[in-house]
């Protein structure tokens, strides 16, 4: 199969397993996904849907001795599952960067911001000292830091959360790589800072043309930013598609069950929609059948794939199960 | 009568400095803010970190003191002790947090959790007390065993209606709910809101709903202040702030939060973009010169604003 | 900086006055006084009197208390009724013993004390790290003196390797021939010191690695491409040590003021047997004063371990 010529990341097949006990468990399970140059693509689900465990999978965060990933995860004919380590660190920090939820852990808090930022290039460029504390003053004022001669010699407790999340997205893209990771960004900031910071992302991503991977579990901030999304459930995408796709005629009994549970109607007396039952952990979600069914039990068990794949409803619209065809919700005559 | 009443309640920090550590500056949490919630009914605090949101109900539950300012309660100020003693304020009052892991004793059982306000204000025999907890955890939709486990062994919205069940126990009046769901995810978040409401009218209880979340408190709360720098900006129904807000700073932080509506989202984006620039270009305008937030001026019975000449709504004459 | 310096360390001065009238008192309130132990059957009574008055003993509590005070800020600490000479020429005579030793036990313990901290929390859970983490409990659970004595019995009495008593040989004379026996007279004690002490050192940098290791800012560090060998020693080693690091102002002062044990043990003639010695002989004198510095010493150790970890941590500022 051809490339496509702006495609970065091609995932096929990716498992994540994380050992408990003796056993390994499936976080992430048959995965496939693309990245292309110019695009955000949200990756939206809950806690334990896996979302963090795949974004850290492509960037190869794991200690290899308690997870086993398989799998391809195809950068440039390069397959990272399974590269090793000196190879890796040439690819992390220059190809793909990566922007943490909570800024202020994600800084070493006994170092210097400009140090911290000079790090990433120190391991990835051949520039001297001189120029690279030129070059991280540039990155400062790119990522809307008022004052970057000071900051430079601040330390992280100095500054407002959201210019350390500035300097979180300085480190990332300080390499220009092609490939950027944001897991939660803006989670712990307030909406006022949340929304400059996702400006300045995509600024960010229409000055270098980068494809941009946005794990979050906020439905708005997808639906004002994503240009592809990917609804994660009990560690599997259950649908994928575009953003108008998703929020404007959204199929699979997930996505319509979440977005019917946000607090957004205009009327105070009706009770937010509920998912019956609980996400389930780790050991229980391997299941080969539907694993949202015990989410829907009012929904017959025929309507189920009895082992679901995903279906192409419309081109680039794909679904998992064929269970969204007959879904209604339990307060809805059946369809 | 309203249940509580806050009267021009202030909460002030001394700053220390210099050779001698004397206080130089005080840094002004709360600076002279005026509310009522009526029984039964869910007040809406909104505010971003900072704002002083978090300290005014610690004042309303007695966990801060109030520097200055009265919170009367059934027409007393409990700020005085004796008072609070009187009404039996400490049971009628109670909290819920917003990470209910830490709020939580780790190596306490369910149990001791949820009996711990009812021990401090009733006898019960042991068996009665068992009885009660087992009931609280049924009005939280909790099988009965969850009793003799611990915090750890649930998940966080679980936790969160342990914390609920633990506030309910004394039959309180009032619960003020600091970012109840705020580290929820959006399934459970709703079980919980939805619990929150169904409490509320089977045992006529009154909420201070805190929250950062406009989408939340739009849904909870048909009275609200939007609170910044220790003083309310505007103040109103859910129609008044959502549909008129009138403050710079209402406007912008309704405009910042993403809606999701992705055909509308470069109209929202140039829209926030807007508001923003005005912010920066007006904001004189709105604060004073030392950048305190002006005195609400009444805009309509139900409407109050921080501004100098605010738009009269209604009196079309 | 240097304010809160000087500000610290006026209030220094209150904490002493109050720990000076604590020890004056309790001083006053032991059974006794230094002629107790001197009265026999023989002596007259009204001998005993006079001298009584002489040395002002009848005075009132208080009248006595600030002529010792006065008296201290003189540089007079009064007399030794044990040693029949000053106190002060008595502890000047000792301290450089003392602080000799506890300078060699300083470095030993750290020498030790961290390249083993740092061996326990980078292998983390292998047999490594558990011997260590087991000889730094098991040291911890020993009674200092109990570790001194048998250690003292194994390789000064029976092996014979070390001195058992003194600070020199007798014989040594000579330049460098004092110097070695001297050196040779500190190398158990000091060692000795040096084990008790690393337990604290290794088992808190043993934490400090481990937490900081699974901190975000060094998965930030890997996700910037940084091999995992500067990750280690930049990031996961520098901030576990700095709080090591602050902790020598305590380990310092800390040695000095346990030299009580160590030196009574090996009969090192320091400032801690000469405590000890005071103790046993009612000698009020030698034990205010020595009480009066170490708690000094402490307060001085505790100010430093604060000025250290203001300089090494940005985090702590002191103002």
């Amino acid at each position: 199969m051809d490339k496509p010529e702006n495609q970065l990341l091609d995932i096929q097949h990716l498992h994540t397993a994380f050992r408990v006990g003796d056993d390994f468990y499936d976080a992430v399970e048959d995965v496939n996904l693309t990245l292309n140059r110019d695009e955000i693509l949200a990756i939206v689900g809950e806690s334990g849907s896996g979302k963090s465990t795949l974004a850290t999978s492509v960037i190869g965060l794991h200690n290899l001795q308690n997870t086993k990933i398989t799998g391809d995860i195809l950068y440039n004919d390069l397959n990272l599952v399974g590269l090793n380590e000196t190879l890796y660190n040439r690819i992390r920090g220059n190809d793909i960067g990566m922007i943490f939820q909570d800024p202020l852990a994600a800084l070493n808090p006994l170092m210097r911001i400009g140090e911290q930022i000079g790090e990433t290039l120190l391991y990835h460029t051949k520039l001297n000292k001189e120029e690279r504390d030129h070059r991280v003053l540039e990155l400062l004022g790119q990522v809307g830091i008022p004052n970057p001669v000071r900051v430079f010699k601040q330390y992280p407790h100095e500054l407002s959360g959201g210019m350390r999340q500035r300097v979180v997205i300085a480190i990332a893209i300080a390499c220009k790589p092609p490939i950027l990771i944001a897991d939660e960004p803006t989670t712990a900031l307030d909406v006022t800072i949340q929304a400059q910071i996702l400006d300045l992302l995509e600024n960010i991503q229409q000055e270098t043309h980068s494809g941009i991977i946005l794990i979050t579990h906020d439905l708005g901030v997808v639906a004002e930013t994503a240009d592809r999304v990917a609804v994660m459930y009990a560690g599997q995408i259950v649908e994928q598609g575009t953003v108008q796709a998703i929020f404007e005629h959204p199929l699979h009994p997930y996505t319509r069950s979440l977005l019917r549970s946000m607090p957004q109607a205009d009327n105070d007396s009706d009770d937010l929609y509920v998912i019956e039952g609980t996400v389930p952990d780790l050991k229980h979600m391997q299941t080969d059948d539907c694993r949202f069914a015990a989410r829907i039990p009012w929904i017959p068990a025929s309507a189920h794939e009895a082992h679901p794949t995903m279906h192409e409803v419309e081109p680039g619209h794909f679904v998992r199960c064929t269970c969204y065809k007959t879904f209604h919700f339990n307060d809805e005559a059946e369809a | 009568m309203a249940l509580i009443e806050i009267r021009d309640l202030k909460i002030h920090y001394p700053i220390r400095s210099g050779f001698f550590n004397r206080v130089t500056d005080h840094v002004l949490a709360v600076d002279g803010i005026n509310f009522d919630i009526e029984e039964g009914e869910t007040y809406g605090l909104i505010g971003e970190s900072g704002s002083g949101k978090s300290t005014t109900g610690k004042a309303i539950v007695g966990l801060e003191k109030a520097t200055s300012g009265q919170i009367l309660y059934k027409g007393e100020d409990v700020t005085k002790p004796r008072n609070r003693k009187k009404l039996q304020y400490n049971r009628d009052v109670q909290m819920i947090f917003q990470d209910s892991l830490s709020s939580l004793n780790p190596k306490k059982r369910i149990k001791d959790i949820i009996a711990e306000p009812i021990r401090n204000f009733e006898h019960l025999a042991p068996a009665d007390e068992t009885k009660r907890v087992q009931e609280l955890l049924d009005i939280v939709g909790m099988p009965a065993d969850a009793m003799y486990k611990y915090p750890h062994e649930f998940s966080g919205g679980q936790r969160q209606r342990i914390g609920i069940a633990r506030a309910v126990s004394t039959n309180p009046k009032l619960i003020v709910a600091d970012e109840p769901v705020s580290a929820l995810d959006l399934s459970v978040q709703a079980q919980v809101l939805n619990f929150m409401k169904e409490i509320q009218k089977e045992f006529n209880i009154s909420y201070l709903f805190i929250s950062h979340d406009l989408g939340v408190v739009k849904h909870m709360c048909r009275n609200m202040a939007i609170m910044t720098r220790g003083r309310f900006v505007e103040v109103g129904t859910r129609e008044d702030i959502y549909q008129h807000p009138q403050h710079i700073y209402t406007q912008r932080l309704l405009s910042a939060i993403p809606k999701i509506t992705p055909a509308s989202r470069m109209i929202d984006k140039s829209n926030r973009k807007r508001v923003e620039a005005l912010y920066q270009e007006e904001s004189s305008k709105y604060y004073g010169p030392d950048g305190k937030v002006l005195d609400l001026k009444q805009v309509s019975p139900t409407h109050s604003v921080a501004i100098q000449d605010p738009v009269v709504e209604g009196g079309q004459s | 900086m240097w304010k809160t310096i000087l500000r610290r360390i006026l209030i220094m001065i209150p904490q002493i006055l109050l720990l000076s009238v604590i020890v004056f008192f309790l001083a006053k309130l032991m059974p006794g006084d230094p002629f107790s132990g001197q009265i026999t059957p023989q002596m007259d009574p009204k001998q005993i009197d006079s001298l009584r008055r002489q040395l002002g003993l009848d005075d009132p509590l208080w009248t006595q208390y600030f002529r010792w005070i006065g008296n201290l800020f003189h540089g007079d600490l009064g007399m030794s009724y044990a040693y029949k000479r000053p106190v002060i020429s008595l502890i000047a005579e000792r301290a450089s013993n003392t602080i000799w030793l506890s300078l060699f036990a300083v470095i030993l313990t750290y020498l030790i004390g961290v390249p083993l901290g740092v061996l326990a929390g980078r292998f983390k859970g292998t047999r490594l790290d558990s011997g260590i983490s087991l000889y730094a409990y098991s040291v911890m659970a020993i009674p200092s003196f109990v570790f001194y004595l048998i250690a003292l019995l194994i390789f000064g009495y029976q092996l014979k390797w070390f001195p058992t008593t003194g600070s020199v040989a007798l014989d040594a004379s000579g330049g460098v021939g004092y110097i070695m026996s001297r050196l040779y007279h500190m190398v158990l004690p000091a060692i000795l010191q040096a084990f008790l002490g690393t337990t604290g050192i290794i088992l808190y940098l043993r934490s400090g690695i481990i937490d900081n290791s699974i901190e975000d800012y060094v998965r930030t560090a890997r996700a910037k491409g940084v091999p995992e060998k500067v990750i280690f020693n930049k990031h996961i080693l520098r901030n576990s040590l700095l709080p090591i690091a602050a902790f020598m102002g305590n380990t310092i002062t800390g040695l000095i003021s346990g030299s009580l044990f160590v030196e009574s043990v090996f009969s090192y003639p320091g400032m801690g047997k000469l405590a000890v010695d005071a103790m046993t002989t009612r000698d009020y004198a030698t034990m205010t004063s020595l009480t009066l510095l170490f708690g000094f010493l402490t307060l001085l150790g505790n100010l430093l371990s604060d000025i250290i970890m203001s300089i090494v941590d940005p985090r702590i500022r002191v103002e």
